[in-house]
């Protein structure tokens, strides 16, 4: 779907192969009724096939198949999309990010190369003060006290806040937003579950309670936050953008072979035009989606002064047709597309919790109108 | 254009274009850019300006060593790739170019000439095209057609060395000032109707040939129908063999299609103007004026008009793309035309949601917020023409998805074929 030659195409192979051997979606309905989603072994021995490396710099370890390593994330993005595969792929990513492009020497030779190998998982924990994207919440303050930094505030929503060894976290201080590392075996600091409409991707609510840092758990300097967070949640909605235009593939073709399977009244559904017209319209949505996340994905990888406008146009197509087309896959069906057992159903739940969270179809609408309106004048 | 054999470099000949344009070709008129299905109508003496203008600077761009980028050097053309048109595509914008001639002068009849033509043919229509004195336009569609092509029944029969046209065309754009015109007729009524067609080509103003302009709700008078009366057209200027027309025109509605984007033969970006009261700027700039830009949803329904669009750049990028590379069918084309439609009907239709009482009763000289209500009552035309939507889907869902074709009822001799409702039965009444 996004490989672009055969060193690409070799790697979504294997990356489909490892998926389909841990993680088949019929397996998913088995592991959302566990307490944990994912089993840090399996996460391990992903690493090894350089998810974890992709947007870390070599210099820090890192490493990728093309050129740009997200154009080669965007691949496994699409597989996980496609199986709506458990496991932190969006948190450590961010955060790997984060330390290769802002990291001390420090962070690069502890967190980040045990997140690399894939010994720890990590988890960002995105608010909303930067932007007009996602809930307004009050976010989370630091204080100075002595050499200790102390944060107080709430994180409304956290991916795998539990599993991670550390949370990314932006707090405004004195100096403006700054970007600070927080274990999660901090004392006085709460991760309660929430409920999720996804099967596997866990998320907490995680409240912060004079949890005392140091400067050596800050990341970038002092004041970067906002830019540096504007830059990951470009990264993360690219991320998303892939993973729904998976999800939105396998319900697809799931419900091209229905309605060639399935016959009423003598006929395949197939035959019949209401159904052609709806799956042409679908294929639309398909190949429209795809198109969109691939040019996002380009600018952003490049860094574009359009990377944002991009990015926005294709989380309002995107985020609207994605879980649109796999509803109407589940009216195709009929009856046996609203039932646990089917395999629709975890296809949508993944397309809806990407598509509304980070930002939701119409929050990234109002930003690109904003953007199209700056750069008019 | 080769140089020690060598295609010139894309950037090398983007440089040469963006070096040239700003001396040779004029800004971009905002008023210039004009379709007529979208925008209200104009009069005869504008369009006919305007018409003049498209001449002159197709001149200019053929005498800059711009025109016919993908056409051989010895039809007039630079023998350059479709990434050589595209780099000038990306370089013409901001300029006027000769914007409503790209259909049908340039897609699908030089198209058309290329693939179909004799060598004589070519020699004496494609560089008068690239030089802007010829201006064709497609006699396809008919009265009782519609969609259904392959069931024309205007008439060619054979004369010595010509053949004697009878019948009727409709949906012809420009025919009024065009030159030349392609036209589908049927040859052969003994057999099955995609095998009885064949192509010809005539001049537009041929005696016999009766033109009449249909208006349209907009007051647009730009489509024509056209009367064949005993047309004589000489076998020379036939195009493709006799009978075997319906694969000229599988390409022919191939290359109209990519009007949408995406065809090597286009400059610009087709025929559908950027600008106008359903693009996002128009958008912001009108609700800025009547202050409501901070109000309810207006900037989430711009936003969602301005990914319509770009979402739409992306994905002929995208599809075309896949076809020139075969990964996909050319059928997959139908996908960029149905986007097309149903994404300016939804642009249409943002515009008029954020309009006002002005876009339905307004003041002369207020004619923006008129233009929106207009754009509104003719948002359909986008999914009519150029081959309906419902088409599209047809093609898509067949050709590119492989579902079970519709059951015909015209499988049989054409002449057998019905082409109306049976007689009424005594019993009836």
């Amino acid at each position: 779907m996004f490989t672009r030659d055969h060193d690409q195409q070799l790697f979504a192979d294997t990356t489909a192969r490892f998926l389909d051997d841990h993680f088949p979606i019929s397996r998913v309905r088995e592991l959302a009724r566990r307490q944990r989603s994912f089993e840090p072994r399996i996460w391990t021995k992903s690493a090894d096939l350089g998810w974890t490396a992709l947007l870390v710099p070599e210099t820090a370890g890192g490493g990728s198949i093309s050129e740009n390593g997200l154009l080669d994330l965007v691949i496994v993005a699409a597989e996980f999309g496609h199986r709506a595969a458990p496991g932190p792929l969006f948190g450590t990513a961010v955060v790997a990010a984060a330390l290769g492009r802002w990291g001390t020497p420090e962070q690069r030779a502890t967190t980040l190369s045990r997140l690399v190998a894939g010994e720890d998982v990590t988890a960002w924990a995105y608010t909303s003060t930067v932007d007009p994207i996602g809930s307004p919440c009050d976010g989370v303050s630091a204080s100075l006290r002595g050499d200790q930094v102390i944060l107080n505030g709430t994180l409304p929503y956290v991916e795998e806040a539990a599993a991670a060894a550390c949370i990314l976290v932006t707090a405004q201080g004195d100096e403006g937003l700054t970007h600070y590392l927080v274990p999660t075996c901090a004392s006085s600091i709460d991760i309660q579950p929430l409920q999720s409409l996804d099967m596997t991707r866990r998320y907490y609510h995680v409240v912060l309670r004079d949890v005392a840092v140091t400067t050596s758990d800050q990341v970038g300097e002092p004041g970067t936050a906002a830019d540096h967070d504007a830059a990951l949640l470009d990264l993360v909605a690219v991320l998303q953008l892939a993973e729904v235009t998976g999800a939105m593939q396998t319900a697809f073709e799931m419900t091209l072979q229905w309605t060639a399977d399935r016959y009423s009244f003598g006929r395949p559904l197939a035959s019949y035009q209401e159904i052609k017209h709806r799956m042409a319209d679908m294929k639309m949505y398909l190949e429209a989606s795809e198109a969109v996340t691939r040019r996002a994905a380009a600018a952003v990888a490049e860094g574009a002064p359009d990377a944002a406008a991009w990015v926005s146009a294709g989380q309002a197509y995107v985020g609207k047709y994605g879980p649109e087309l796999i509803q109407d896959c589940i009216q195709m069906h009929g009856g046996i597309g609203v039932t646990f057992e089917h395999d629709l159903h975890v296809l949508l739940r993944r397309a809806v919790v990407d598509a509304q969270l980070f930002g939701t179809p119409g929050q990234f609408a109002r930003r690109l109108a904003v953007l199209l309106d700056d750069g008019d004048e | 254009m080769t140089r020690d054999g060598d295609v010139i470099d894309i950037e090398d000949f983007a440089a040469r274009a963006r070096a040239w344009l700003p001396d040779n070709m004029p800004s971009a008129d905002p008023n210039a850019g004009h379709f007529f299905l979208t925008s209200s109508a104009r009069s005869d003496d504008e369009d006919l300006r305007r018409i003049a203008k498209c001449r002159e600077l197709q001149r200019r761009l053929y005498d800059g060593g711009f025109a016919g980028i993908c056409v051989p050097e010895e039809y007039g053309g630079q023998g350059l790739t479709p990434a050589h048109q595209a780099a000038f595509n990306r370089e013409i914008r901001g300029y006027d170019y000769p914007v409503e001639i790209q259909a049908s002068t340039f897609i699908p009849a030089l198209a058309l000439l290329l693939e179909f033509g004799t060598d004589e043919q070519k020699q004496r229509h494609i560089p008068a095209i690239l030089r802007g004195e010829e201006i064709w336009v497609q006699f396809l569609s008919e009265p009782g057609g519609g969609s259904d092509a392959a069931g024309a029944v205007t008439t060619a029969v054979r004369d010595g060395n010509n053949w004697i046209l009878n019948g009727s065309k409709i949906w012809t754009t420009g025919a009024w000032y065009g030159d030349w015109a392609i036209c589908l007729a049927r040859t052969n009524w003994e057999v099955e109707k995609h095998r009885g067609l064949t192509v010809f080509s005539f001049p537009v103003r041929t005696p016999g040939v009766d033109i009449h302009r249909i208006e349209l709700l907009n007051g647009s008078h730009e489509f024509c129908q056209e009367f064949f009366t005993d047309v004589v057209v000489a076998d020379d200027d036939r195009i493709g063999d006799i009978d075997a027309g319906w694969s000229v025109v599988t390409r022919w509605l191939f290359h109209e299609r990519s009007i949408s984007g995406g065809s090597p033969y286009v400059t610009g970006t087709g025929n559908r103007p950027p600008g106008g009261p359903q693009e996002p700027t128009a958008m912001l700039e009108s609700a800025r004026a009547r202050d409501v830009l901070d109000h309810g949803n207006t900037l989430e329904l711009i936003g969602e008009a301005g990914a319509l669009s770009m979402v739409g750049e992306a994905l002929i990028e995208s599809v075309s793309g896949k076809i020139q590379s075969g990964a996909i069918g050319h059928h997959a084309a139908a996908v960029l035309r149905l986007y097309s439609g149903v994404s300016n009907v939804r642009k249409a239709t943002i515009a008029y949601e954020l309009g006002c009482e002005n876009i339905a009763v307004w003041r002369s000289g207020e004619d923006a917020f008129g233009h929106v209500g207009i754009g509104y009552l003719m948002r359909q035309a986008g999914c009519i023409g150029g081959g309906t939507t419902e088409m599209a889907r047809n093609v898509i869902s067949e050709r590119v998805l492989g579902m079970p074709r519709e059951a015909r009822g015209d499988l049989k001799p054409f002449k057998d074929v019905p082409r109306g409702p049976l007689a009424r039965t005594q019993t009836d009444g």
